[in-house]
């Protein structure tokens, strides 16, 4: 799939604008491709402008400016083509309370214009463990279970787009991994995944490539693995045998932190292809020369969370640099 | 054309109303019943004849209007009042399907529902007092007609309505004020004439004359009158519903 050649994007958006009647901008001009048969995750802390994002796509917004295209099909000239294509799984819990989970899973599957399918929803109730609730009333189901109820909902038509807005927000660890697992499988399949999240852990469990937003503003995209090169680096932490009072000055130029009262030194370095490939056997050796004998070590990559952290805030103090 | 989702709303608020059978359908029969015996039995005895039918006979179209038009609007009103309040409403807007058919489907089902329990009533009136249908056809076209037309109003109120206060408000202070005052309970030729004239100005009175008309032959205004009206109403409601999704009324910001 990922070979073929000038592969169109499934989702095309181009300077997507969104001013509420209120005045509120929440989108400010975003440009971005989706690629066919990928999982995206769209990262931002709360009011970035993910949901609206989504909504537009999905058309319960209305664009102020700019033009999205799905599968090649405009979002609003031809809606029926780009919508039949999408299946969105909304961040609120919202279902029918009376209704039964087999008759909603169902009549989303008819609202979306295909024929009924009883096999195919048979299918996807068990897939998501629903099958033994399929007569239970939504009254009647758990948070977690409702979540469940809203996926299948969304893929009850065979979508080849799914939009997981805020996914495993309230959810317990066994859901959050079954839905990974869920969404991996989708992928394999050919589906594609867009999900936004402000769990870095679940873009960095999942996604292949990764968006910030913030403030309305697309602030990077990149795929995953050359966003975690690109701004992890790593951290060796060494749990010292002796307290230290401080660094010794021959250990001065690889920049030592002392952390836990001086019980534990830790070392920040750029990860493979840095050109400090020999600097950690450097340091320990340095460390052997000046006496400093450690317990243990470690060596972690710095996670998405952090790298996110420092892009949102970094861009935050730029703009109030300017401003100022 | 997405029939297959029109055929899904329309199912769906079909059996909205068989999960709550009772409440739909035998609230308005009893409370249909209690107008016979009180107006019809107890109070028309001494009532003479209006317009040549005896008075319980001749309250069984007003009684089915005043049905029609409350329940026309109410199903349609909570029909998309509550997917809007529930937030279930988002699955609706983001299918492939057109403004028109999702107005159908709602509308449809609304007036379906109001169409039936006439149905309903009128054959409980059957067992109170002898009726007479002269011009059945019309009769079918005057209930169609006038429960598609409350049912876009209804619908109408349920995207306006962004509360359940306002949800009463229209139905409580316009809607049953004009059904009482439309000729339900008697003919507008027995107002004075200053009051006959302003009852020219309810809506609801083109819409029971012309039912009553397709009963029993006589009306109070012109039968082509009330149709005129009554096709002016449909085509009034329809372009406000049309300007609601054109603009995003209250459904999409």
């Amino acid at each position: 799939m990922s070979d073929r050649p000038a592969m169109q994007p499934i989702i095309s958006i181009a300077g997507l604008s969104k001013i509420y009647a209120g005045g509120f901008a929440a989108l400010k001009g975003v440009d971005l491709d989706i690629r066919r048969g990928e999982i995206f995750a769209l990262l931002g802390p709360n009011g970035a402008g993910k949901t609206t994002l989504i909504s537009i796509v999905c058309g319960l917004v209305n664009p102020t400016a700019g033009r999205v295209t799905v599968g090649g099909h405009d979002i609003i000239r031809d809606y029926r083509a780009a919508r039949a294509m999408i299946g969105l799984v909304p961040q609120e819990l919202t279902t029918d309370a009376f209704e039964s989970v087999w008759n909603t899973v169902s009549f989303s599957r008819g609202l979306f214009g295909k024929p009924s399918n009883p096999a195919y929803i048979e299918e996807v109730l068990k897939a998501l463990s629903l099958w033994g609730k399929k007569n239970a009333r939504l009254v009647s189901l758990s948070g977690g279970m409702k979540r469940r109820v809203l996926i299948a909902k969304a893929l009850s038509h065979e979508p080849q787009i799914l939009f997981l807005d805020e996914p495993t927000a309230g959810v317990d660890v066994e859901l959050r991994h079954d839905m990974w697992q869920l969404v991996r499988r989708l992928r394999d399949t050919g589906v594609t995944v867009i999900l936004t999240t402000h769990y870095i852990e679940e873009a960095e469990e999942m996604a292949d490539r990764v968006g910030v937003i913030s403030k309305g503003e697309l602030i990077l995209v990149e795929d995953k693995e050359a966003l975690m090169r690109k701004f992890g680096g790593k951290r060796l932490t060494l749990q010292l045998a002796a307290p230290l009072a401080q660094i010794p000055p021959a250990l001065a130029r690889y920049g030592l932190v002392l952390g836990k009262g001086g019980s534990e030194l830790v070392y920040h370095y750029e990860g493979e292809g840095g050109g400090q490939d020999t600097a950690i056997a450097d340091l320990l050796q340095d460390l052997g020369r000046a006496g400093i004998g450690f317990a243990d070590l470690h060596t972690e990559q710095r996670s998405l969370e952090e790298i996110f952290v420092g892009l949102v805030s970094e861009r935050e103090q730029n703009q109030t640099g300017e401003q100022g | 054309m997405n029939w297959q989702a029109v055929r899904a709303i329309y199912h769906f608020e079909m059996a909205r109303t068989r999960r709550t059978l009772l409440q739909s359908v035998l609230a308005p029969v009893i409370s249909t019943s209690l107008y016979f015996v009180v107006f019809g039995s107890a109070i028309g005895g001494y009532i003479p004849e209006v317009e040549g039918v005896s008075y319980g006979a001749f309250i069984v179209p007003g009684l089915i209007m005043l049905n029609l038009l409350t329940q026309s609007v109410s199903n349609a009103t909570f029909a998309i009042f509550f997917p809007k309040f529930s937030r279930t409403i988002y699955e609706v807007l983001s299918a492939p399907i057109s403004h028109f058919e999702i107005v159908a489907s709602y509308v449809g089902a609304a007036a379906t529902k109001a169409i039936m329990l006439s149905l309903i009533i009128l054959a409980t009136a059957a067992l109170f007092v002898p009726l007479r249908i002269e011009h059945p056809l019309w009769m079918l076209f005057f209930l169609v007609l006038t429960a598609l037309t409350f049912s876009l109003l209804g619908f109408i109120l349920g995207i306006w309505a962004d509360n359940f206060e306002k949800l009463q408000l229209v139905p409580l202070l316009v809607i049953t004020p004009l059904t009482f005052l439309g000729g339900s309970f008697y003919s507008i030729d027995m107002l004075p004439p200053a009051w006959r004239t302003v009852s020219l100005f309810n809506p609801v009175v083109y819409l029971v004359s012309g039912f009553r008309w397709s009963f029993y032959g006589s009306a109070d205004v012109a039968v082509g009158i009330s149709i005129g009206m009554a096709l002016l109403f449909l085509a009034v409601f329809i372009a406000i519903v049309m300007w609601m999704f054109r603009t995003g009324y209250r459904l999409k910001p």
